[in-house]
């Protein structure tokens, strides 16, 4: 017979493994940012041998040096700049157009969404070759307009989606209000949908802002100039122009990690709701 | 008034439309374009070379082929050792214990950072001469199993694979923990009342009503993982001599080494259809999946 001594015992082993095993991931999952961090504060001479996780004599000065030396406070700037426009240009654009997809009439507006929606769909391996062509076409290569405008759009689909979603459910009696009072279409999108529709904003916005905080392969074939650059191509260019720079080049990853596990750890009950979401599309 | 109103109504798709044309549209139709073409990119002229490139592809190209086997091997191995650790995270979490938000913020973190600040750390990690890893391996006395992990053609590929795999595995857990959490706690009492135990009711519900979500991760994993190649960029760049070559990073090397705009825009299609078959082939899978 067994006693409920074994079953106790049995629950509590179950508990110590499950949370050894979580645990473990865990650390496996933050470890090597701390390394990142703690490679970033010795020296060029130190960090080949120094394996300590808090070196002794920390060289704050390195992220100083990574800031004006390295450049990284310039692409951190341009990266703030191009994050800040594509997100405030997604949200604009694919909020009205979503609006107009839920609650307007006009001809072509099925094929018109059909098309976003199997944009979503469709993978284009490769785009980056057209689009090239296009912004050297369009004199828009090398430009910061012609970077923002492919990542806007590159935000537009799965915006449209989630916005969407959210218009599709919400009651119209606000909106019917205000049409009485004599709002305009575009009134009462601004002043009573978009309020609204704050919560999936949010998602919109979060979602978005880390896909371009880490764009890369656009902004590689955009960009000539460094002056332009963000931060992700910036640090891929590091390593090749000068003997490695560890600790810089550390310090300059952290500069690019920091703002994102900031921003995602204030913020993930959006980012889950969006990833969860977003699977579902599919 | 109408006309106006379905004018005005025009007004509020016009930006999403025409960015959308200018530079979703117009690029997808030039790539079946300027993949019969010889071009360089820049010369005014192009070459019209009808499937040639195609034909390119097929009969010569040997990196090509060896670059998709390789993101073969990368997928299989996300699909596999990655999604089994997320779902095996996703069921651990699923159940009353203590710090369980914790994890699923931590396991989140890798998922949310660029592929470009994973890779340069992890390379950095990985260096054969001064890394990290091979520092422990050595003060632990294990020298025999240190390696060039990234230059070694032997280990480089297996290498990318699992950094690759700890960049992703929490965008599993998080949807299958969110599949998971949709089962009802009442099945699992019930099959607990009739003398189920937890490797029971693990077979006859949890998996059983599991199918569809594993094969949406799947989904996105083969998709995800046949497409990455930044991650690749920032530690290897394809080497030691092509043995980390991806289809991705061969198109960018079609365009930007060796400037065959056409040739680039022919793979950039073949790989494509290859992505569209197997997205395809495992819809029909979890059709069938799901009705038996």
């Amino acid at each position: 017979m067994k006693t409920s001594a074994y079953y106790k015992t049995k629950k509590v082993l179950i508990n110590v493994g499950v949370h050894t095993f979580l645990l473990a991931v865990s650390v496996t999952c933050i470890f090597p940012l701390l390394w990142m961090v703690a490679s970033s504060l010795k020296t060029q001479e130190t960090i080949f041998k120094d394996m300590s996780l808090f070196p002794a004599n920390p060289h704050f000065e390195n992220y100083v040096r990574a800031w004006v030396e390295g450049g990284f406070g310039r692409y951190f700037l341009n990266s703030i700049f191009y994050t800040v426009v594509v997100v405030v240009g997604i949200v604009v654009v694919s909020s009205m157009a979503a609006y107009a997809f839920s609650r307007l009439k006009f001809p072509g507006k099925n094929l018109f969404f059909f098309m976003f929606m199997a944009a979503m769909m469709i993978p284009i391996p490769g785009s980056f070759v057209p689009l090239y062509v296009l912004l050297n076409k369009l004199h828009l290569r090398n430009t910061p307009i012609g970077y923002i405008l492919c990542m806007v759009n590159v935000g537009l689909s799965t915006s449209i989606f989630l916005l969407k979603t959210f218009f599709d459910k919400m009651p119209k009696e606000l909106e019917d209000a205000a049409r009485i009072d004599g709002c305009s279409k575009i009134g009462i999108w601004w002043h009573v949908a978009l309020p609204l529709a704050k919560p999936v904003l949010a998602v919109v916005v979060v979602l978005n802002a880390l896909n371009v905080w880490n764009e890369y392969i656009l902004a590689l074939i955009v960009f000539d100039s460094k002056p332009l650059m963000p931060l992700q191509v910036a640090l891929t260019q590091f390593g090749g122009e000068f003997v490695t720079q560890y600790p810089l080049l550390m310090a300059g990853l952290t500069i690019t990690a920091l703002p994102i596990i900031l921003v995602y750890l204030l913020m993930q009950k959006y980012i889950v709701k969006g990833v969860t979401q977003g699977a579902l599309v599919g | 008034m109408r006309l106006k109103s379905t004018l005005e109504n025009y007004v509020f798709v016009l930006p999403a439309v025409t960015i959308f044309v200018i530079f979703y549209v117009i690029p997808f139709i030039w790539v079946f374009q300027l993949g019969l073409f010889d071009w360089d990119g820049i010369l005014p002229t192009k070459t019209f070379v009808g499937l040639a490139n195609f034909w390119e592809i097929f009969t010569q190209d040997k990196i090509w082929w060896a670059s998709m086997l390789n993101v073969g091997y990368i997928t299989l191995i996300a699909l596999t050792f990655q999604n089994l650790l997320a779902f095996l995270l996703a069921w651990a979490c699923d159940r009353e214990i203590k710090m369980k938000n914790f994890y699923r913020v931590i396991f989140f973190i890798p998922p949310v950072l660029s592929e470009v600040v994973v890779g340069l750390v992890w390379q950095w990690i990985l260096d054969g001469n001064y890394g990290l890893l091979n520092g422990w391996l050595h003060q632990a006395g294990l020298q025999a199993w240190a390696r060039n992990w990234l230059s070694d053609p032997q280990t480089a590929l297996t290498t990318v694979a699992v950094v690759h795999c700890w960049k992703g595995f929490g965008w599993g857990f998080l949807i299958f923990l969110a599949g998971l959490q949709t089962i009802p706690k009442e099945l699992y009492e019930a099959a607990r009342v009739d003398g189920a135990n937890a490797w029971h009711s693990f077979k006859h519900i949890t998996v059983p009503l599991m199918i569809p979500v594993v094969v949406l991760v799947g989904i996105l994993t083969v998709l995800g993982t046949m497409q990455a190649f930044v991650l690749i960029i920032a530690m290897t760049g394809g080497g030691p001599a092509y043995h980390t070559q991806v289809p991705v990073l061969r198109i960018l090397a079609s365009m930007r080494g060796s400037s065959r705009f056409g040739y680039a825009c022919a793979q950039g299609i073949t790989f494509g259809v290859v992505l569209i078959l197997i997205s395809f082939i495992q819809y029909r899978f979890s059709k069938q999946s799901r009705n038996t």
